[in-house]
C-alpha cells in the first residue's frame, strides 16, 4: 500500500513535467498549426540553462537565491522562441507543412549541438536545491519534498494557462487566431505579434518543464529527443491543440509508464506508442481534439 | 520526361547521355578510387535506394512519413538475425527473406497509416517506428540492445556462394565486390522505380497527390493505391537496410530511432523531392556531407542543421530543382 502511494506520487510528478512540455507543444500546434520537432530540445535547453545557472554561475549562493533562479531556463527558452519564430518559421507559413516540419527538425539538430558546445558533454546537476527541501513522510516512507513542489507547479501552470486562454483578452485573441487566422487578421488583429507570443509562450512552458525537472534529475544530452516522443504520445492521446487533452494525456502516459516499469519493464515504451497508435486509429483527433 | 522539359530541364537525348555517362563513371570508379572512397560511395548508393523508396510516398503520393527508419532497421535486423541465429551467410537469402519480412510489416503498418494523411500520417508512422525501436532497445537478450548485432563480412557470400571473402586482402576484395553488388541492385531498383512512377499506377498516385477529390471522382481507389505505394516504399527502404548491414558490420537500435527517419527525409529534400533523380543525388551528397562533417568537426549535427535551414528557406526545390532552374535560365527556356 505504501509503495502504491509512492508510485502514485511519482506518476503525478511525472505527469506534471509531461504536461508542461506537451501543453507548449499543443499550444503551438493549436495556434500556428506547426508540429514543433524541436520542442523536446527546447525543454532540454531549459534544463541546461537552469542547471548551469544554479550549479555553476550562482554556486554557493544562499538557497533562496537558487530557488529564485529556478525559472532562468524557462525565461531563456521563451526569449529563444521569440527569436526563432520571426527568423525561421515566419518565411514558411505559405509553404506546405512538410517544410515547417523540416525546419523544426533542422532546429533540433542545431539545438542539440549548441547545448553540447555550450554546456559540454557531462551531465549538469543542481543537488543543493533538492537536498535543501529534504524529505517528508508518506505512509511510513520518505518522499522528496521537492517532487511535491513540482506537482504543485504543474497544477498551478495548468490553472494559469487555463485562466490565460479562457479568461483574458489575449486568450480570446489567441483562440480567434487559432480558429481562423485570416478572419482574425481581417478584423485588425496583429497576427504576427500573436504568433510570436504564442510561440514564445509554448517555448516558455517547455523551458519551465526543463527548469523544474533539473533539480530532481540531471540535464543530459539526448534528454530532449526522448522527451519529444513522450510529449507526442501525450498530445496524440489527448488531441493536438487541446489543453485539457494535454492534461489528461500526461496523466494517462505517466500512470501507464509508472505501472509498466513496475510490472512489465521490457515493453514499457512500446505500450505507450501502441496506445498512441490505437487512439490515432480510432479517433485521429485524440480524446479532446477538434476536427 | 515532358514534365522535366516543362520545368526547363534538359532534353531526353541529353538525359540519356547523362545517365550513360554517370553509369560508366560509377562502373569505372573503384579502379581509380581507393578502398575508403569506394566504401563511401557504396554507402551513398545504399541510402539512395532508401531515399528512392521513401520518395515514392513523399514526392509521388504526397505523404510525408517520419517513420521510414522502421523499414530500414527492420531489413537490417532481419539480416543480422539470420547471421546470429541461423548461421546463414548468403546475401541472396538475406535479401529474399528480409524483403518478405519488411513487406509483411510495411503492409501491416501501411494498412494502419494510410487511413490518415498530412500531419497525422507523419505522427502515426513515427509512433509505429518507435514501437520497433523500443523492442530492439529493450529486448537486449535477442537484439543485443545498444551493443547491437555484429555481421562480419568474413562469413558472407555473394551470388549464391560464388564469391566469398577469406584469406589475405579479404577486406579489399569485399569492398570491391560489394560495391558492384550494390551498384547492380541500385540500377535494378532505379529502373524498377522509373517503371513504377511512369506506369498508370504511378500516374494515379500523382493524381491523388495533386487532387484527392478529383482522383476519387475518376474512380481511383485512393486508400488502396496509397497502401500499395506504402508497401513498395517500405520494401525499397528495407532492401537498403539489408544491403547496409554487411557494409556497416554492425546494427544497433540507432537505425530504428526516429532521427534516422529525419535523415532520410533530409536526403530526399536535399536532392529535391519533386524530381525522380532528386532523392538519389540527395542521398549520395548527404552521405558525403555527413561523413566529412563528422570527420571535420565534433558539432556535425549543427552543420547539417544549418544546411537544412538554408535548403528549406532558400532552395526548397533541392539540388536537382535548382540545377534545372539554372539550366532553364541559361538556355532561355523556363
Amino acid at each position: 500500500m505504501d509503495i502504491l502511494a509512492i508510485q502514485f506520487l511519482n506518476s503525478v510528478f511525472y505527469a506534471s513535467i509531461l504536461f508542461l512540455i506537451a501543453a507548449g507543444l499543443s499550444l503551438i500546434y493549436g495556434v500556428m498549426r506547426i508540429v514543433n520537432l524541436a520542442h523536446g530540445s527546447l525543454y532540454a535547453f531549459g534544463a541546461y540553462v537552469t542547471a548551469w545557472t544554479i550549479g555553476t554561475l550562482a554556486a554557493g549562493a544562499p538557497i533562496w537565491v537558487l530557488f529564485l533562479l529556478l525559472p532562468a531556463g524557462a525565461i531563456a527558452v521563451a526569449v529563444l522562441g521569440a527569436l526563432i519564430e520571426p527568423t525561421l518559421l515566419r518565411p514558411l507559413y505559405n509553404r506546405p507543412e512538410e517544410y515547417q516540419l523540416l525546419v523544426t527538425f533542422a532546429l533540433l539538430l542545431i539545438l542539440e549541438d549548441s547545448m553540447h558546445y555550450l554546456f559540454g558533454g557531462v551531465p549538469l546537476t543542481t543537488g543543493p536545491v533538492i537536498d535543501s527541501m529534504g524529505t517528508i513522510p508518506v505512509l511510513g516512507l520518505r518522499y522528496p519534498a521537492y517532487n511535491l513542489l513540482v506537482i504543485f507547479i504543474g497544477i498551478a501552470a495548468a490553472g494559469f494557462l487555463w485562466a490565460f486562454i479562457y479568461r483574458t483578452k489575449f486568450g480570446v485573441i489567441l483562440r480567434a487566431t487559432s480558429q481562423n487566422m485570416r478572419m482574425a487578421s481581417a478584423l485588425g488583429l496583429n497576427v504576427k505579434r500573436v504568433y510570436v507570443l504564442a510561440f514564445a509562450l509554448g517555448c516558455f512552458m517547455a523551458g519551465l518543464g526543463g527548469a523544474v525537472v533539473v533539480p530532481a534529475q540531471a540535464a543530459v544530452l539526448g534528454m530532449g529527443i526522448e522527451a519529444l516522443i513522450l510529449a507526442f504520445v501525450v498530445v496524440v492521446i489527448g488531441g493536438l491543440g487541446s489543453l485539457e487533452g494535454a492534461l489528461i494525456g500526461a496523466l494517462i502516459v505517466a500512470f501507464v509508464r509508472t505501472a509498466a516499469i513496475q510490472y512489465f519493464a521490457e515493453v514499457e515504451l512500446a505500450v505507450l506508442y501502441l496506445i498512441a497508435a490505437i487512439v490515432l486509429l480510432v479517433k485521429p483527433t485524440g480524446l479532446f481534439g477538434r476536427a | 520526361m515532358q514534365t522535366k522539359n516543362a520545368r526547363g530541364g534538359p532534353s531526353t537525348a541529353l538525359m540519356l547521355a547523362g545517365v550513360a555517362a554517370i553509369l560508366i563513371a560509377l562502373i569505372a570508379l573503384p579502379q581509380i578510387a581507393d578502398v575508403y572512397q569506394t566504401q563511401l560511395l557504396t554507402y551513398g548508393l545504399v541510402f539512395a535506394i532508401a531515399a528512392l523508396g521513401f520518395n515514392l510516398l513523399l514526392g509521388f503520393t504526397g505523404l510525408l512519413s517520419f517513420g521510414h527508419s522502421a523499414y530500414f532497421g527492420l531489413g537490417a535486423y532481419s539480416a543480422a538475425f539470420m547471421v546470429r541465429y541461423l548461421g546463414i551467410g548468403s546475401m541472396e537469402v538475406f535479401i529474399v527473406f528480409g524483403l518478405v519480412i519488411v513487406a509483411l510489416v510495411s503492409a501491416a503498418f501501411g494498412y494502419i497509416c494510410v487511413r490518415h494523411t498530412r500531419i497525422f500520417f507523419g505522427i502515426l508512422t513515427l509512433a509505429l517506428s518507435q514501437v520497433l525501436w523500443t523492442l530492439a532497445y529493450k529486448f537486449f537478450w535477442v537484439t543485443g540492445g545498444t551493443d547491437g548485432l555484429r555481421v562480419a563480412f568474413g562469413n558472407l557470400t555473394l551470388v549464391g556462394g560464388l564469391i566469398d571473402f577469406k584469406g589475405r586482402g579479404a577486406y579489399q576484395a569485399f569492398v570491391h565486390n560489394y560495391y558492384y553488388y550494390v551498384l547492380f541492385l541500385f540500377c535494378v531498383c532505379t529502373a524498377l522505380m522509373w517503371v513504377i512512377t511512369h506506369s498508370p499506377f504511378g500516374k494515379a498516385l500523382q493524381a491523388i497527390r495533386d487532387n484527392e477529390t478529383r482522383a476519387q471522382f475518376l474512380g481511383i481507389q485512393i486508400r488502396r493505391y496509397r497502401w500499395l505505394a506504402f508497401l513498395i516504399s517500405g520494401s525499397f527502404t528495407g532492401l537498403a537496410g539489408i544491403l547496409w548491414v554487411p557494409l556497416n558490420g554492425l546494427v544497433t537500435p540507432d537505425v530504428l530511432y526516429w532521427p534516422f527517419s529525419g535523415e532520410i527525409v533530409f536526403m530526399t529534400v536535399l536532392g529535391g523531392f519533386r524530381s525522380f533523380a532528386g532523392p538519389i543525388i540527395g542521398a549520395v551528397v548527404f552521405n558525403y556531407l555527413r561523413t566529412y562533417a563528422v570527420a571535420s568537426t565534433e558539432y556535425w549535427q549543427f552543420l547539417l542543421g544549418a544546411v537544412l535551414v538554408i535548403l528549406v528557406i532558400a532552395l526548397p526545390t533541392g539540388i536537382v530543382g535548382t540545377i534545372n532552374r539554372v539550366y532553364g535560365k541559361l538556355t532561355g527556356r523556363s
